[in-house]
């Protein structure tokens, strides 16, 4: 549904050509991808190879998400983010300047398909991949910004949740650029709209909760509190409930810090439930959890032999006393 | 570079002025004064966009060099923010086409740029954005049809605020509504850093039918003018002061 806006731009149909004033590279719409606040992305084709392309009549926003991605492609490691193919604008008959950029298409499932087909222990893990991408593009002074189910997809194999959509990418420090109420800190009550990891991770922790509800709820009369019983009331994120509430509350000042958290917890929960599954940091764990076992035991014996003895001393002081009343 | 300040009135309404000058005419004066006019249009839930009434919201918007939208309730909030940030873009984008044209020639604008150029030109509109002082005078259509809808434009008043005040740059909000009781426009809230009040704001709705939009945004803006006086004196050292206002 497009309620926000009444010139909302362009809409191209599938079999449209569109043409590079600079580069002068064609390209052949298929059909559209999504649609967000600034333009909207379709999927095209050029010399035979796929693409996804991003067209907007707001030159300016579309030259800012070009200069994140085009940041994007100088880090170093495992890319973050499509990478950018070309960047041009088109005249259309009519005369209208749109701009538009191409990027490399990732074909993908959403995440909610990804999961129900696949199995709900899926949903911690895929977020703890994306955790990992998150803290590398923090370390870069990045911030993610609008992050929300919407933006994000699962390509496989292998399953690996991936951002698609740069338009609130923003630097530490600045104004979010751009955002979805229901997963914005700000609209919550619970944080600014300053980039900062945690907002990001404020976002993650909303992406769990939207699984859950995918009818988003609103914030009604106490934000915070219709948030918490929320989450209180979803029983399937019992075993990642103390980790999304320090997210929510901003208490992670990293992304590193929740991942650990929440691979801490969903090691606990295959040690319960049993898990075939082997990986080196899973061995870890379970060391960790039965040491704790042993260290209770430990304090159980400490604080017995001392009732024990005391109790003992009672019961024969008691019968002496017995012993000399009756004497 | 001492950063300049930028200067907006937003404006929301539900459309059909009809008393008083040409609301275009008062927006394209302000826009000469430095003033940028946007304008949201906000829809009943049963209403279409395309309403006769909400045509004005375009046209006041454009003879203000401002951004316009037409928006149902729900979507006010997120409204709100987005066509002043825009605004703030275009209007910088403006400043930096200039200057562009005074070294490059009168024909070379953004757009004329190649695309690869253009990054490192947004990126200055982008500081600056970013670090620009913003006042944003806020004037809201409390005629009768524009009664039910006064508790959501408060909201996302306080929303817009949370974001700007997420910026680099200092801000300053005022709330005026029309039409005021015997003035054209009454003040709701003075010029502030913030707008974090929750509590009711807005008065009784004071009058039926009227709708002078016109002799509304011309007296909206002489209050920048009244407040930039006052500004001058205090600015540079304490900027706490200038909380109080007048």
């Amino acid at each position: 549904m497009n309620q926000t806006s009444k010139k909302q731009g362009i809409s191209l149909k599938p079999g449209s050509i569109v043409d590079g004033k600079w580069h002068h590279n064609r390209y052949y719409i298929i059909k559209q991808l999504g649609r967000g606040a600034i333009g909207s992305v379709y999927l095209c084709e050029s010399n035979g190879k796929k693409a996804a392309l991003k067209i907007s009549d707001k030159g300016s926003s579309v030259t800012m998400e070009v200069n994140v991605l085009k940041t994007f492609q100088k880090v170093q490691g495992k890319p973050l983010g499509p990478s950018l193919l070309d960047v041009d604008d088109w005249i259309d008959s009519l005369g209208n300047r749109y701009s538009f950029y191409i990027m490399e298409y990732l074909k993908g499932k959403e995440v909610s398909t990804f999961i129900k087909q696949h199995g709900e222990e899926w949903l911690g893990i895929l977020v703890i991949q994306l955790l990992e991408d998150l803290g590398r593009l923090h370390r870069e002074g990045w911030v993610f910004g609008d992050l929300k189910t919407d933006n994000l997809i699962v390509t496989y194999p292998p399953a690996r949740l991936k951002w698609i959509d740069v338009g609130g990418t923003t630097q530490i420090g600045r104004s979010i650029k751009e955002y979805t109420e229901f997963f914005d800190r700000g609209y919550w009550g619970m944080g600014s709209r300053r980039a900062e990891p945690s907002y990001d991770l404020f976002a993650l922790a909303m992406v769990m909760i939207h699984y859950y509800h995918p009818i988003q709820f609103t914030r009604g009369k106490v934000p915070k509190k219709t948030l918490m019983t929320k989450l209180q009331a979803t029983p399937q994120l019992k075993k990642y409930h103390q980790c999304i509430r320090n997210a929510l509350l901003g208490q992670y000042n990293s992304s590193e810090q929740m991942r650990d958290d929440l691979s801490a917890m969903m090691m606990k929960q295959n040690d319960q439930v049993r898990s075939h599954q082997s990986n080196t940091s899973k061995i870890k764990n379970p060391q960790i959890k039965r040491k704790d076992h042993q260290s209770q035991n430990k304090k159980k014996e400490i604080v017995h032999p001392v009732f024990e003895s005391l109790g003992i001393c009672a019961v024969v002081i008691l019968f002496y006393v017995f012993y000399l009343i009756l004497i | 570079m001492k950063k300049g300040t930028l200067k907006q009135i937003l404006l929301i309404t539900d459309g059909c002025s009809n008393k008083g000058e040409d609301p275009s005419a008062v927006a394209a004066l302000a826009a000469q004064q430095g003033i940028i006019v946007n304008v949201i249009g906000v829809l009943e839930d049963n209403q279409r966009e395309d309403s006769a009434g909400l045509q004005e919201v375009e046209e006041i918007a454009m003879s203000g060099e401002g951004v316009s939208q037409i928006v149902y309730q729900k979507a006010l909030s997120q409204t709100v923010q987005t066509v002043t940030k825009q605004a703030m873009t275009q209007t910088l984008q403006g400043v930096v086409n200039q200057e562009l044209m005074q070294i490059l020639g009168p024909n070379q604008s953004l757009e004329e740029l190649p695309p690869e150029q253009r990054g490192e030109v947004m990126e200055v509109v982008e500081d600056l954005g970013e670090t620009c002082d913003l006042e944003v005078l806020v004037l809201v259509d409390t005629s009768a049809s524009m009664h039910n809808k006064l508790p959501t434009v408060q909201e996302a008043l306080v929303d817009l605020s949370v974001s700007m005040n997420a910026r680099i740059g200092r801000n300053r909000f005022a709330i005026f509504s029309f039409p005021g009781k015997r003035k054209d426009i009454n003040k709701v809230s003075d010029w502030a850093p913030k707008l974090d009040s929750l509590s009711s704001i807005f008065p009784k709705l004071s009058s039926g039918g009227v709708t002078p939009t016109g002799p509304a945004l011309k007296e909206a803006m002489y209050q920048f003018g009244k407040k930039s006086l006052r500004r001058s004196f205090m600015r540079e050292d304490e900027p706490n002061i200038e909380e109080t206002g007048n």
